[in-house]
């Protein structure tokens, strides 16, 4: 589905990705964990199509297609979601609205009919229920005044709504208590399905004891210094980043 | 009978159009009004126009806007159009019976007073000066500044019409009045209508002013409207500006607040090519409300310029001044905001705020919020932003699969929002919120005429 080969990315000059490899198949969930500054959040948002972001080298493949030819919107209709670490706020736009619009371009880009009111209701329901968000966020503006978890909470359900092939969530678990957690680990795991992926971006092992991932992988300074299964976040946990620091530096 | 004002010194033609045609101009007018006329003029000949020179009127060249050979008008011309066929209204719960100026005229010329619920009037100013005359006097001219405004003084010196709307003590009208200026000439003209509004105590009204050009001639307009709003009395003020880009108008409200009163108005500029609102209000008593808001959308050329002067005269009263824009292409704005606070004016709540959005590197903005205080036991803010659109918030909406024209947009509505929302009435709301957005989209400049015409 996805094939990451020799990234290298900086911004206004700095490289902070220095040589990326990952491929992803239907079905997996990739866990990818790291110190701060290792360039987690810059992968999740190159993948995204963050335009700040200057790809030096290397390249992407997408479900056969080069990602890089592909603008934010596009790749968001072609099943790329993103979890943001900060969701934004934006004031005066409805989360009906927003939902709304951003489902229905995603249907025009893929020759679809646009929804009909009812049915974009009921499915707003439905998905609602899954991440127990308050049945008055629908009239609020986008994230604003939405607490930490409410936000995070919020971008699972955009998650749910847009049905992506394949899933980045950026620390959707950092700022959250484990009630919170639990509902966003638990919307994850229900949209998980043989045909989609997903990419979780975490700093803590916390989230993978609800999240079983098939794969970890440790970025440091730019780069996979490790790959394993899910008890290379348990060892992560135990011996912390600093051990990982030392074996990069001697190896 | 016109002349033509293409000369550089237009205040000299003003001058000899007066002294020319003072038979046409006063014939008709009561002597009370002539007088008031008369007084006008010898103020207008100390003041004539103001130039860049005048700190008011800085960022707007008013001079030049009269070198285009442009005619003034004594009388009504004879011009046919079927309003029918122009207004199909499908907007429920506003006034059905529209009243219209036509080049600063009343258009109904076969009656020119109308009664409304609850015994209010409603019609021609000119017949109102002779059928009302003591209504008028105590209030024409009462509010508007002929002192320090040349612009005014030139219009109180060639009052003949406009509208003129009484609501009585205690009187609700319950459904909007919708007045439409209309501007239709296949001349160049410049008009100059005159409107006095009286709400008496405990009265309540909304009004709903429409600026349109039904004609691809140049048009330039002054004018004048003073509200008196008395005691208790509650007053909406909704003004839509959709003029062709070839038009100009300079626009001078004066309102007056008693005691408890509350006015809120939105001024929403959609299009013209030159807009330049002079918004005053007078706090003349205690515990009064008022809300100023404005909205503007630009492009091309365009150039607006609100000028908004708030007067605390009274202890406990409270202001809001919001002015919000999005500027695109080379259109140039200003916006001028003052509240003044004075020195008996305890207990005040003064707030005002200018945000703008530009679009291109082009366009440009000059704000210029102040506040000037004599009290000491009061509560006032003002600010002001010039910024682009929020790329944070750009780059989230078309993550979700949005593509970049349709964010923009969705983020200029919501910009705009704010102010949309302050809108008390829900049908026009509504319909201004559909206008917004096919304004930002650059498609409402198809649709010519009003709002109302909902073909």
């Amino acid at each position: 589905m996805l094939s990451i080969k020799n990234l290298h990315a900086s911004i206004e000059g700095k490289e902070i990705l220095k040589g990326i490899n990952l491929d992803i198949k239907k079905g997996e969930i990739h866990a990818i964990m790291g110190p701060n500054g290792s360039g987690k959040s810059t992968l999740a948002s190159v993948l995204a199509g963050r335009e700040m972001f200057e790809v030096t080298q290397g390249e992407i493949i997408y479900e056969g297609k080069n990602l890089f030819d592909l603008s934010p919107e596009e790749r968001a209709s072609e099943g790329i979601f993103l979890g943001f670490q900060y969701p934004i706020e934006i004031p005066g736009v409805s989360m009906v609205n927003f939902m709304k619009t951003a489902v229905n371009e995603q249907r025009k880009h893929r020759g679809l009919e646009p929804m009909s009111s009812s049915d974009f209701l009921k499915l707003m329901r439905e998905k609602k229920e899954l991440v127990e968000l308050d049945a008055g966020l629908a009239n609020r503006s986008v994230n604003e005044g939405f607490s930490g978890g409410e936000k995070k909470r919020n971008e699972i359900f955009q998650m749910a709504m847009l049905e992506p092939k394949l899933s980045i969530l950026d620390e959707t678990d950092s700022g959250l208590d484990i009630d919170a957690l639990r509902v966003v680990a638990n919307g994850v795991n229900k949209l998980k399905s043989p045909e989609n992926a997903a990419i979780v971006i975490t700093h803590y092992q916390r989230l993978l004891d609800y999240i079983i991932p098939d794969f970890v992988h440790v970025l440091y300074d730019g780069k996979i210094v490790k790959s394993g299964d899910k008890n290379l976040a348990l060892e992560l946990e135990e011996k912390g980043y600093d051990w990982l620091k030392k074996s990069v530096v001697t190896s | 009978m016109s002349v033509e004002t293409t000369d550089i010194d237009v205040k000299d033609k003003f001058v000899e159009l007066y002294n020319n045609n003072q038979d046409i101009l006063k014939k008709g007018a009561p002597d009370y009004i002539n007088q008031i006329r008369d007084e006008a003029f010898q103020k207008f000949k100390k003041l004539g126009l103001p130039d860049k020179k005048n700190e008011d009127y800085k960022y707007t060249d008013i001079k030049s806007l009269f070198n285009n050979g442009l005619k003034t008008f004594l009388s009504p011309k004879d011009i046919e159009f079927n309003v029918d066929d122009i207004f199909k209204c499908d907007v429920p719960d506003l006034n059905t019976e529209v009243i219209i100026l036509l080049n600063g005229w009343y258009y109904n010329r076969e009656k020119q007073l109308a009664e409304l619920p609850g015994g209010a009037v409603i019609g021609s100013f000119q017949k109102a000066t002779e059928e009302y005359p003591e209504l008028v006097k105590k209030h024409f001219n009462q509010y508007a500044d002929n002192e320090k405004e040349g612009l005014v003084a030139l219009n109180t010196a060639f009052v003949k019409d406009g509208i003129f709307l009484y609501v009585p003590k205690g009187a609700v009208i319950e459904k909007p009045i919708q007045i439409i200026n209309l501007l239709m000439d296949d001349e160049n003209d410049f008009t100059q209508h005159r409107n006095l509004f009286i709400f008496e105590e405990n009265s309540q009204a909304s009004l709903v002013v429409c600026d349109h050009t039904l004609s691809t001639s140049n048009f330039l307009t002054n004018s004048v409207s003073e509200f008196f709003v008395d005691k208790n009395a509650s007053l909406d003020f909704s003004r839509i500006q959709n003029e062709h880009n070839g038009s100009k108008q300079v626009s001078h409200l004066y309102f007056y607040q008693e005691k408890d009163s509350r006015i809120n108005t939105n001024t929403i500029s959609l299009h013209g090519g030159l807009i330049r609102n002079n918004i005053n209000v007078l706090l003349n008593g205690e515990g009064c409300e008022n809300n100023t808001l404005g909205l503007y959308l630009t492009d091309k050329g365009q150039h607006i310029d609100n000028h908004v002067f708030i007067d605390h005269a009274k202890p406990n009263c409270t202001s809001n001044q919001l002015f919000k824009g999005v500027l695109d292409d080379y259109a140039t704005g200003a916006f001028n905001g003052k509240v003044l606070v004075r020195e008996d004016a305890q207990k005040t709540q003064a707030y005002q705020a200018n945000n703008n959005i530009l679009l291109t590197d082009d366009a440009t903005i000059n704000t210029k919020p102040t506040l000037i205080i004599y009290a000491d036991d009061v509560k006032c803010s003002h600010g002001a932003t010039v910024g682009q659109l929020d790329m944070d918030a750009l780059f989230y909406l078309r993550s979700r699969g949005i593509n970049e024209k349709e964010a923009k947009l969705l983020l200029m509505y919501a910009f705009a929002h704010e102010v949309i929302k302050k809108i008390k009435i829900p049908a026009l709301q509504e319909r201004i919120h559909e206008l917004v957005d096919k304004r930002l989209r650059g498609e409402l400049s198809r649709c010519n005429f009003c709002y109302m015409n909902c073909k």
